[in-house]
């Protein structure tokens, strides 16, 4: 397990605004499709800003392909989409990529790739504010794509979509994890649990479970994931 | 600091500005109004116009960079933006210094047009060299610029942002020499004056208008220069890659 380990946290304890958040988190992320589930306000975002080095940390260590999250080598090597789309409102959706991809050194032929792993080439001359709340988390999903990440970090990339939009993301994801890239996804709806390859189940900064989602009912005895995290919420404390 | 990043960064503020139609116009077409306005307050004495017209090309760079540096950064520090560059390989320079490249060019074009409404229909008196105020009217937006990105890490709101206009900008306003000549303020006052960096480019700006000779215009503009700088390294303190 340990030898394809993408991201290793260690001992991670964050605090904010005098609240523990994380208390000593021992972790290990694979390849694949990894959800992070959990309901709002367990630590999900703070667990995923952490491993891409913009969360300030108490203590542990925090390893992402091989080196310090957030440091200098690993900044253009992992993807990162946060809860808000984090793109400027007032630019076309092109004129954000193309901003983004210069950042990241990326020639201009990663804007059209992403835009249409995102499927949003027919708004592409849009400005960003007149988009649905969906195509915007979606441009925000396209800058994530844009260095060709090998590992790709997106806090709740599917809440509010539309089904359709939903299940084409997640075989997005899948597709990009076929091509190498590890994907770590969180939400808090349960019911995106089974579309993962390997599952996170968090609650109040600890991790309950951690598996397959077939290992995780089994463990538990339940016919699905929501059962299942009552189950394991009920046993008390991580199974 | 990566010049590529640098240059990505400013060139989207000035896309950003350009899609503005109303800020671009304000950022142009405001300071001359404001600058005819006072022309014509002052139409029966003109001797007063001379005197405040090279203080107000100093002022103008000045408040609007602050005011609007000080609210694009905090909406970038808000709307997660900044968060997204700092998980990419951006430095905290690149983001400064591509603010100030964008504001500092933008405050070209203002400087040239401000005084060449000035000089041209407002009969403005300079004796120095034209283009010199248009590099101390530069370095004057970068002070404010470099200001700007400094308090917008004090503010929550856009609203609290502007608050700052008052506390930070206007007080300067008063003592730099606009209303009475710095020499007769009361002791503590000027001494106070004199620690206020749009004094110095107002001081420039004087300078300009009333000799040919530029060391001490240059002198003037390595100081509000200095005082940039300081302002900048105060703005890098702010910006954390970490935050709670």
């Amino acid at each position: 397990m340990a030898s394809d380990a993408v991201v290793t946290l260690e001992a991670l304890r964050v605090v904010r605004s005098g609240k523990v958040v994380l208390d000593g988190l021992d972790l290990e992320i694979g390849p694949g499709v990894t959800g992070l589930l959990g309901p709002s306000g367990c630590g999900k975002s703070t667990l995923l800003r952490s491993m891409v080095g913009v969360q300030r940390t108490e203590a542990g260590t925090v390893t992402v392909l091989g080196v310090a999250a957030g440091s200098a080598a690993v900044r253009d090597r992992v993807g990162f989409q946060t809860q808000s789309s984090s793109v400027y409102d007032d630019l076309t959706v092109t004129e954000n990529l193309r901003f983004f991809a210069r950042v990241l050194g990326r020639p201009a032929g990663a804007v059209d790739r992403a835009l249409d792993a995102v499927d949003l080439g027919s708004h592409r001359d849009d400005v960003v504010s007149r988009l649905s709340g969906g195509e915007r988390s979606r441009v925000g999903l396209a800058v994530a794509l844009l260095g060709d990440p090998e590992l790709l970090v997106l806090d709740e990339p599917t809440v509010g979509l539309d089904p359709v939009l939903r299940r084409d993301l997640w075989a997005l994801f899948h597709r990009i994890a076929d091509a190498g890239t590890a994907v770590l996804v969180s939400s808090h709806v349960m019911d995106e649990a089974e579309r993962c390859d390997h599952l996170l189940l968090m609650r109040e900064g600890h991790i309950l479970a951690d598996g397959t989602p077939a290992a995780i009912k089994e463990r538990a005895g339940a016919a699905d994931i929501e059962t299942a995290f009552l189950t394991l919420v009920e046993s008390g404390g991580p199974a | 600091m990566t010049p590529r990043v640098t240059l990505a960064i400013a060139a989207r503020v000035l896309t950003q500005l350009r899609r503005d139609h109303r800020t671009l116009a304000m950022l142009l077409v405001l300071p001359c109004l404001l600058q005819a306005l006072l022309w014509w307050v002052f139409k029966g004495s003109p001797l007063v116009f001379d005197r405040i017209g090279p203080a107000l090309l100093a002022i103008f760079p000045f408040f609007v960079m602050f005011l609007v540096t000080s609210v694009t950064t905090l909406r970038e520090r808000s709307s997660g933006t900044l968060e997204r560059l700092f998980t990419m390989p951006m430095g905290r320079l690149d983001f400064l210094l591509g603010y100030a490249l964008a504001f500092g060019a933008v405050a070209a074009v203002q400087a040239s047009v401000a005084a060449g409404v000035a000089i041209g229909l407002l009969d403005l008196d300079i004796r120095g060299a034209a283009w010199l105020l248009v590099v101390v009217g530069v370095a004057d937006a970068v002070l404010g610029t470099a200001l700007g990105l400094f308090v917008s890490a004090f503010a929550r709101t856009e609203f609290q942002a502007v608050q700052f206009l008052p506390a930070i900008v206007v007080p300067q306003i008063l003592l730099c020499g606009l209303l009475v000549p710095r020499e007769r303020l009361p002791q503590v006052l000027e001494f106070v004056a004199d620690l206020l960096p749009l004094s110095y480019a107002v001081d420039a700006m004087e300078h300009l208008a009333t000799s040919t000779r530029s060391g001490e215009v240059w002198r003037d503009v390595a100081v509000v220069a200095g005082f940039a700088l300081v302002a900048l390294a105060l703005g890098a303190a702010t910006l954390r890659r970490r935050t709670d």
